[in-house]
């Protein structure tokens, strides 16, 4: 079998080209997001099936980053037969650094110039004779966004990794040539892609030289004899200077130069990165996602034209108000007005499953052990999850298209000084704004922070962006809310919370951390670009794709287990118990309640029931919704009051998350920081609720609304963080 | 005239003399293209005041003063 990787910078199209080429093969068990694990996939217009592996997106070879180091690793030890070096011809200049590296090693290389479509547009050529002939490897125009040039391309691929390629340089007519030359003398016989590793030792590579210090030495003393440079020596510095020399003398001419005036992106940077509007800016954008996914009264219409709608009429047909259960049963309308297309496809979504579940119920016995199991576990179960799977991937493919667009990098841009507070870089942000969507993809984007601590701090605080399976909580809890006060408001103040308790929770540990320094902040900034459609729905479906196989698998087994515990007593085989309050379930759930007393939702007759919800959503966070469905609690019948809500919400929220991002985090995290990951998020969790719940209960009783509490909070939390860093700022001074 | 980037002002033009910086943030600067004859121009301060925007060869790229710092200019009239 064939195998073929694709490198490249990061934003230089090797996505889109991957999906291109593999269409919808690529493995499942992938996260959707950014690419820090490889993609694998495979390409089938051959006879011979070829593997396309998709490896993250670096700038060099140095093992700088853990995706640098990825890549070197893969592409020096798994010998693909072939590389496909992705080069953004509208950035030839520094796209071609990594190519002068790529070329050194014993591979096939292929140079796909992507984009080619844009310099078209302007009139721009590049020459591809001259470039081929100066790298000696095919060069081959393509355009992956329009799908031009793609079978050409793979055509030339797979001719080439039916050869052998020895490695070049362009190093060899310069000053360090003689120095490369003598090291890759040394070891051609006893390593493989011996010239990858000379340069590596010319370069002071620090493992290179352990590995071979004997060379080392020679290398150095006649590093001695060559005449005075301007780098004092270090050839590092020299050797990423002559990189960029050869670049620069040979292809200046093919150099693209578009408009010295302001493009698109710098007059949409005007806007986006203002010294004063950039931030008001950002938190907008953020309420605007969250009131398309969560809000009720869309835009506020129904306050300001006071429409009232029934829960019946050919009005809500369209807009899918009305075909929620719990509404029809009370046959009033709870919805008024016109939803968020959120709100709107959740509806709809909640009528199919609703509708399925009335078909199986007509026709199964009625009162048989499996009708129950069938109906009330199994579809119930299926239902609370397939109803909030429109908001999540809606707030998925919000997520995704403020990544692909650019507008994430300036976030953390804006960003980076306020994280710095924190001890963390403003590359964290993005990790973290994905949290929102899945703390799975958001954890394994840690990657692309350098540090390791930066990377444990960052893991820790994730699932405090509350993410899409934790979103039915809130929608839950803000329809029980609704009555008192506005439900978007409520979900917004827990979003809320969680950033703010995420900041106070870094810069606890920023504290606590001995020599804790702050990781550079050396990045690019991509101009902007319209998303993608196709790679949206790719990551959509594969999004789409991994909650199927988590509801059929996984969360399946739980429900059985729960349905199971919550219709049979213990001695189970006299068969289903009428009352839930005589089941397995119960007996445990009231025993384990004592340790959620003190945060509000433990006590009163149902407080086992947010118990058992609590504990199941260990499994996934969809189980908590899930659980409580099953339990009887639901819309009309939770009767907790708004510090115990928010408490619960708060716990919910802190604790630990589900089991695949507990497993995700253990392979992201150093080993000792992940048992203090674990500890924290116990501990944490319950402090917060315990604070969110008394400070509640106390301001209930003299205010009147439960926002206010939240409001409160998070002023404290800003004055807290400001009071931190201002005190030790002044104690460095 | 020569000056560190970290003080340049919006809008001005120079040229890469020396780069003061150690391991790692040495190695990302010249990988990112930073290295010296480079010209470079001083686009913007982000909001809160660091870091701040540069655009070379070609590109856009994104620093902390503390990162500016490490770059010896020659400021181009």
């Amino acid at each position: 079998m064939i195998k073929i990787c694709l490198a490249g910078n990061p934003n230089c199209g090797k996505t889109t080209l991957f999906n291109s080429l593999t269409g919808s093969t690529a493995h499942v068990g992938n996260w959707p997001g950014v690419t820090v694990e490889k993609r694998e996939g495979s390409y089938r217009k051959f006879d011979e099936k070829i593997d396309i592996v998709d490896l993250p997106g670096i700038y060099s070879m140095s093992p700088y980053t853990p995706e640098e180091v990825v890549s070197r690793n893969y592409i020096l030890d798994e010998k693909p037969n072939c590389v496909i070096n992705i080069v953004d011809a509208t950035n030839l200049e520094r796209n071609l650094y990594l190519t002068t590296q790529l070329l050194e090693i014993d591979v096939p290389v292929v140079v796909a110039l992507n984009m080619m479509d844009i310099l078209k547009k302007n009139n721009e050529t590049i020459d591809i004779k001259a470039l081929s002939e100066a790298f000696k490897v095919p060069v081959v125009e393509i355009s992956a966004l329009k799908d031009e040039g793609l079978d050409d391309l793979m055509k030339v691929a797979y001719g080439e990794a039916k050869k052998v390629r020895k490695g070049t340089t362009i190093l060899e007519k310069t000053t360090v040539g003689s120095l490369v030359r003598e090291a890759y003398n040394e070891l051609k016989t006893s390593v493989s892609s011996p010239l990858f590793h000379a340069v590596k030792l010319v370069e002071n590579d620090e493992l290179e030289c352990k590995d071979h210090p004997e060379l080392a030495k020679r290398i150095s003393d006649m590093k001695s004899k060559l005449p005075e440079d301007d780098f004092e020596g270090d050839y590092e510095a020299i050797i990423a200077n002559e990189r960029y020399e050869y670049i620069g003398k040979n292809f200046k001419h093919t150099f693209v130069k578009f408009n010295e005036g302001l493009t698109k992106s710098d007059k949409i940077d005007k806007v986006l990165t203002h010294k004063i509007w950039s931030i008001p800016i950002f938190l907008l954008i953020m309420f605007v996602v969250f009131h398309f996914t969560f809000s009720e009264d869309f835009l506020g219409l129904n306050k300001i034209f006071g429409l009232e709608i029934t829960s019946k009429g050919w009005f809500n047909f369209f807009t899918g108000m009305g075909y929620d259960g719990a509404i029809e049963e009370e046959g009033e309308a709870i919805l008024s007005g016109i939803p968020s297309l959120g709100v709107f496809l959740q509806s709809w979504m909640g009528f199919l499953t609703g509708s399925i579940i009335d078909l199986f119920n007509s026709f199964l016995p009625e009162g048989a052990w499996y009708t129950s199991l069938i109906c009330d576990g199994i579809l119930t179960g299926i239902d609370s999850i397939f109803s909030f799977i429109p908001q999540v991937l809606l707030l998925y493919l919000f997520v995704s298209i403020l990544e692909d667009s650019g507008y994430m990098a300036r976030v953390a841009f804006i960003m980076d000084r306020a994280f710095r507070k924190f001890g963390l870089s403003g590359k964290a942000f993005i990790p973290l704004l994905m949290g929102f969507g899945c703390s799975v993809p958001a954890m394994l984007a840690t990657k692309t922070l350098e540090d390791e601590k930066e990377r444990d701090v960052t893991i820790r605080i994730t699932p405090f962006f509350s993410c899409g399976a934790k979103a039915p909580i809130w929608t839950l809890l803000a329809a029980v809310v609704a009555g008192r006060f506005l439900g978007d408001v409520f979900v917004f103040s827990i979003y809320i919370l969680g950033i703010a308790i995420a900041i106070i929770a870094a810069i606890i540990m920023k504290v606590f951390s001995k020599n804790y320094d702050v990781p550079p902040f050396i990045m690019e900034l991509p101009q902007y670009h319209a998303p993608q459609f196709k790679n949206l729905m790719v990551h959509l479906w594969e999004k789409f794709k991994h909650f199927i196989y988590k509801a059929s698998t996984i969360i399946m087994a739980a429900i059985i287990v729960i349905w199971f515990l919550s219709n049979f007593s213990w001695d189970f085989w006299n068969g289903m118990v009428d009352d839930i309050e005589s089941s397995i379930l119960a007996s445990v759930g009231r025993v384990v309640r004592y340790i959620f007393y003190p945060l509000g939702f433990g006590s009163g007759a149902d407080g086992w029931k947010y118990t058992a919800a609590t504990f199941t959503g260990l499994i996934a966070k969809e189980d908590v919704v899930g659980t409580m469905a099953q339990l009887g609690l639901v819309e009309g019948t939770i009767n907790l009051s708004n510090a115990a809500i928010y408490s619960f919400a708060a716990y919910n929220l802190f604790t630990l998350p589900c089991f695949a991002a507990v497993s995700t985090a253990k392979s992201e995290s150093s080993k000792k920081g992940f048992l203090v990951t674990l500890a924290w998020w116990l501990a944490l969790s319950y402090i917060v609720a315990l604070i969110i719940y008394w400070l509640g209960t106390l301001l209930e009783a003299v205010l009147w609304l439960g926002s206010i509490v939240i409001v409160v909070i998070v002023l404290l939390v800003i004055l807290l963080g400001f009071y931190v860093s201002k005190k030790k700022r002044a104690q460095i001074a | 005239m020569e000056k560190l980037l970290s003080e340049f002002k919006i809008g001005e033009k120079g040229i890469v003399k020396k780069i003061s910086a150690d391991g790692r943030m040495k190695r990302r600067l010249f990988d990112m293209g930073v290295t010296p004859n480079t010209e470079i121009l001083f686009r913007k301060v982000s909001p809160l005041g660091d870091p701040i925007e540069v655009s070379l060869r070609g590109y856009e790229l994104s620093l902390r003063k503390d990162e500016a710092e490490k770059v010896l200019m020659e400021v181009q009239e």
